[in-house]
């Protein structure tokens, strides 16, 4: 259950950009969260709820924009959609596959006033 | 909270840790919030921030890297699942090494000293950090255990993580690499259901092979599955109970060791 601790992680980042940016509420963030970064999306929402309560983001509307696994097999360079680290190119069956996206774990915007 | 860099402590509790003594390390932690605003309602208006959930957590690694890379000091991040045998094979390496290196530990469990205790009864330092509810160790507390432990200028640092094959694979501790060991007891699918961890890490110690007469526990199956999710990682075979094996991990870390030196003497 590291989700707490990641949105431990994104209330921080949100209260340095209170201060940074001038605002003092937040409608919504957007995550996004590759298929690939090893986060439980539902324990996301609910541990961010218990989070944010009492910060300048209670309240605050959580949006998952989920990434997909994309990786570059270095021998074919066939591409292909991956949802686990380990798959083989389904071309030629080399292994391990370059993952191209997947792994994201980045606050992309905030609506605040 | 700390009265230093403004950490609220939460669930954990670092041993000797008071929180009433200066940092070494750089905290960067933005606590100023609410900026003076007057009432009145502002429009809403969206921000770009392209921002790592991790980058507070990977910003605390960046320090302690410094640290150990300053002082000479190899990190492990010790990682596996609960009952791995972890504890055992630390305290059998402690004791065959003492009389090799300086050495230290930190303690990662969510409750209890009983592992430092054990460490302790080696002759080794070790500080207990407990996470509370937390399931892994992050860079920040690590950094306040540090202040306490004081490791001394080019020993091993053992930090060993919460048992949790899931968590502990996202943060950056700091640490020159992970190490993760497998039991033979567990399944020897344990590398394909938990690849982050074993992508992770740099070594597999498949511990308890004394115990595989008595098992079905496929070890060839075992390291392909290790080596399909991490090509790269380097496995070695140990029995922390009879020995077996273990001068291979001994050795493993004396060639670490030397070339934590010798990035050492680079820097300087």
């Amino acid at each position: 259950m590291h989700e707490m601790s990641l949105c431990e992680g994104v209330i921080q980042l949100i209260e340095q950009q209170a201060s940074d940016q001038q605002f003092n509420k937040v409608n919504t963030v957007w995550l996004e969260i590759g298929a690939l970064a090893g986060v439980e999306i539902e324990a996301m929402y609910f541990s961010f709820d218990a989070i944010a309560k009492g910060t300048i983001a209670d309240a605050a509307k959580l949006k998952i924009i989920h990434v997909q696994g994309h990786a570059e097999c270095p021998a074919c360079k066939h591409q292909a959609q991956v949802s686990t680290r380990y798959e083989l190119c389904t071309e030629c069956g080399h292994y391990p596959l370059d993952i191209l996206s997947g792994e994201e774990m980045r606050i992309k915007e905030l609506e605040v006033q | 909270m700390c009265t230093t860099c403004g950490c609220a402590e939460g669930d954990t509790t670092i041993e000797g840790h008071t929180h009433d003594h200066s940092h070494e390390h750089n905290h960067h932690h933005g606590h100023a919030l609410m900026a003076t605003h007057a009432a009145g309602i502002s429009p809403s208006r969206i921000l770009k921030i392209e921002q790592d959930i991790l980058s507070k957590n990977n910003a605390y690694a960046s320090d302690n890297k410094d640290y150990f890379k300053e002082h000479g000091i190899l990190a492990l991040n010790l990682v596996s699942s609960p009952g791995s045998g972890k504890t055992t094979l630390l305290t059998r390496t402690l004791d065959h090494l003492k009389s090799e290196f300086r050495q230290a530990v930190v303690e990662g469990d969510q409750q209890t000293v009983l592992d430092a205790d054990r460490i302790r009864a080696t002759g080794v330092k070790a500080v207990q950090i407990n996470t509370g509810k937390g399931c892994h160790l992050d860079a920040h507390m690590v950094g306040h255990a540090l202040e306490t432990l004081q490791p001394e200028s080019n020993s091993l640092l053992f930090i060993e993580n919460v048992g949790n094959l899931v968590c502990p694979a996202s943060f950056d501790l700091g640490e020159a690499c992970k190490v993760v060991i497998l039991s033979v007891t567990e399944g020897e699918d344990k590398p394909l259901k938990y690849p982050d961890m074993f992508h992770a890490a740099e070594l597999m110690l498949l511990n308890k092979v004394d115990l595989l007469p008595y098992l079905q526990f496929d070890v060839d199956q075992c390291i392909a599955y290790a080596q399909r999710v991490n090509p790269d990682i380097t496995i070695i075979q140990v029995s922390a109970t009879t020995g077996e094996g273990m001068e291979a991990w001994y050795q493993w870390l004396r060639n670490q060791h030397k070339s934590t030196l010798t990035d050492k003497q680079n820097q300087q």
